[in-house]
């Protein structure tokens, strides 16, 4: 049984997050099943447009702001959000899965002394409690599992919970100013201009071994920017040093769950293939037709990447 | 000053995961386990902090006696002391953290390592939850780590670059590929290992805030189309995204 459930925003540089849309929506639709209330809160320092969370089923934001909020700082941002839940009387928490999710959220569930489910892929109910599948060994395996605990918190993956189109409804937003100590402070924000990350994107190019050598991977960079998408890479090619460890997709680097997802030149590796797979839509490039990622792949060639990339390149600019 | 690293005993990434009969746990036959990889960051960071600073590392790992595999390569890479929480029933991550955080306040470390996630469960939320549990000061998800003084400088990984964050001690970080690269036991280390001492005693215990209730497989991928092989395919395969997939 779930009294509030409350959705918690994230932005960047007073932006609203594309994850915001999901855990707004992931909260409202498991409000309905649970015929509970849901509000959200986000906590920065100036943001613009917050109501259009509305467009997501979310009629109530609060704002938690300090100037000193302008960047994320794990014991600022937990102890807002950890009085928040407490002030509103909320049981259930959505957060995104980022790495602002992800170090947020267990800060929160230890400070209220509840439970959490990280990295959800799907939330039901079922008898009135919550039910949430999560993947574990990178997505060779899913648990289902329940949070016996009075404050219950889920980070949910982005990408999986679809927000679907955008309705034309505002939310109300109220402002709360809050004291701040924070312990710890972000100085200074390397930011790779544009940059996607693989996390985050809804399309990923990646290259493994058969991209031949680090410079040739300048293939794989061109095919992601025709498509707008985030460059990923197998293990060996960032064991190589080809390329940096951030992007590294699988068991081991990140697990992802874009719309579309091209192989170029990757074998599939076990732990490759479990950090990838629940990709909406795979294509796979690879002259090897025994390859172990045509095996999970939807449109396969079977073919030399220096030939068929190009080619692509010029087909996707027509 | 006393380091302290937090270690898991997992499968190794190249296990096909097989589930048990019970559908709630994985079938052990013919698992390899190994040291979490993560988790030979963090001992390699506690190791450069103690060769820069001085002081003690001592490693803890929770679990049954198979742990002890995954102590001694600690051991061997340098670490001075292990210490082995027993217990060999599941634990989520908040009963496996309160029991971590209270033997590194026996310990009294100041500075704690942990890996960012374990690569069976994949939560990473060990490190935080400790060091709230503590009362201490975290930065998760580490690829750059200075310590002077008592004034930690750590760089962390976000969605597409870095942010540098800055705290106090006593403090847990959470460590990331990048970081370093760990260090081999020598076979000097390897010697030295087995006069070292692993202390062995029974984990608290607390209660699970999470219960599984079943594990499965996911849902089976079909293999596609193959659509040529060669670069007359990329107009079907332009086509086939735009108007099958919808996905460009």
């Amino acid at each position: 049984m779930a009294n509030k459930i409350l959705v918690v925003l994230e932005q960047r540089e007073g932006q609203l997050k594309k994850v915001s849309f999901e855990v707004a929506k992931a909260g409202s639709d498991l409000a309905s099943k649970l015929s509970c209330d849901v509000e959200a809160v986000i906590v920065g320092s100036d943001i613009t447009d917050i109501n259009k969370i509305g467009n997501y089923g979310i009629s109530k934001v609060t704002h938690l702001r300090n100037s000193e909020f302008a960047n994320y700082s794990a014991s600022g941002y937990s102890q807002a959000v950890s009085d928040f839940v407490k002030e509103i009387n909320a049981d259930v928490l959505i957060i995104g899965n980022t790495s602002m999710g992800k170090d947020l959220a267990p800060r929160i569930t230890a400070k209220l002394d509840g439970g959490i489910a990280m990295d959800v892929t799907a939330l039901e109910v079922d008898g009135g409690e919550i039910i949430a599948t999560r993947p574990i060994y990178a997505g060779k395996a899913l648990i289902d599992v329940k949070v016996n605990s009075d404050i219950k918190v889920f980070t949910i993956r982005p990408n999986v919970f679809n927000p679907g189109e955008p309705n034309d409804s505002l939310a109300e937003v109220s402002t709360k100013d809050v004291d701040v100590n924070l312990k710890d402070k972000v100085v200074e924000t390397k930011q790779a201009s544009g940059k996607l990350d693989v996390a985050e994107a809804s399309i990923i190019v990646s290259g493994g071994r058969g991209m031949k050598d680090a410079e040739s991977f300048k293939l794989v960079e061109d095919l992601a920017e025709v498509l707008g998408a985030a460059v990923g890479a197998s293990r060996a090619v960032v064991d190589a040093g080809w390329r940096p460890h951030g992007e590294q997709v699988g068991q081991t680097g990140k697990t992802v769950s874009p719309n579309l997802y091209v192989a170029l030149g990757i074998s599939g590796a076990i732990q490759h293939l479990a950090g990838m797979r629940s990709s909406k839509y795979i294509v796979a490039i690879n002259k090897d037709a025994d390859a172990p990622i045509f095996q999970v792949a939807d449109y396969g060639i079977t073919g030399d990447v220096f030939e068929v990339v190009p080619a692509l390149i010029e087909e996707l600019k027509k | 000053m006393k380091i302290a690293v937090c270690v898991s005993h997992v499968p190794d990434t190249a296990t096909k995961v097989i589930i048990s009969d019970d559908s709630k746990t994985i079938d052990p036959n013919g698992v390899t386990y190994i040291v979490n990889p993560y988790d030979e960051l963090a001992i390699e960071e506690a190791l450069n902090t103690k060769e820069k600073v001085g002081g003690e590392v001592v490693v803890i790992s929770l679990g049954t006696d198979a742990n002890k595999e995954t102590i001694k390569k600690a051991l061997a890479m340098g670490v001075d002391t292990g210490v082995l929480l027993k217990d060999s029933n599941f634990r989520d991550s908040v009963s496996l953290a309160k029991a971590l955080a209270e033997e590194i306040k026996t310990q009294e470390a100041e500075l704690v390592f942990f890996g960012k996630q374990a690569v069976d469960y994949d939560n990473s939320i060990t490190g935080q939850l400790a060091a709230e549990f503590l009362g201490y000061n975290c930065v998760s998800v580490v690829t750059d780590f200075n310590l002077e003084d008592n004034k930690i400088t750590a760089e962390r990984e976000i969605e597409g670059g870095k942010e540098v964050v800055e705290t106090l001690l006593p403090t847990v970080i959470t460590t990331q590929k990048g970081l370093n690269e760990p260090r081999y036991a020598s076979l000097k280390g390897i010697m030295a290992a087995k006069r070292k001492i692993i202390e062995e005693k029974d984990a608290t215990p607390f209660d699970n805030k999470i219960e599984v209730l079943q594990m499965k497989k996911p849902d089976g991928k079909q293999p596609g189309k193959i659509i040529g092989s060669d670069a007359s395919a990329v107009a079907e395969l332009v086509r086939l995204l735009k108007e099958e997939a919808k996905v460009i």
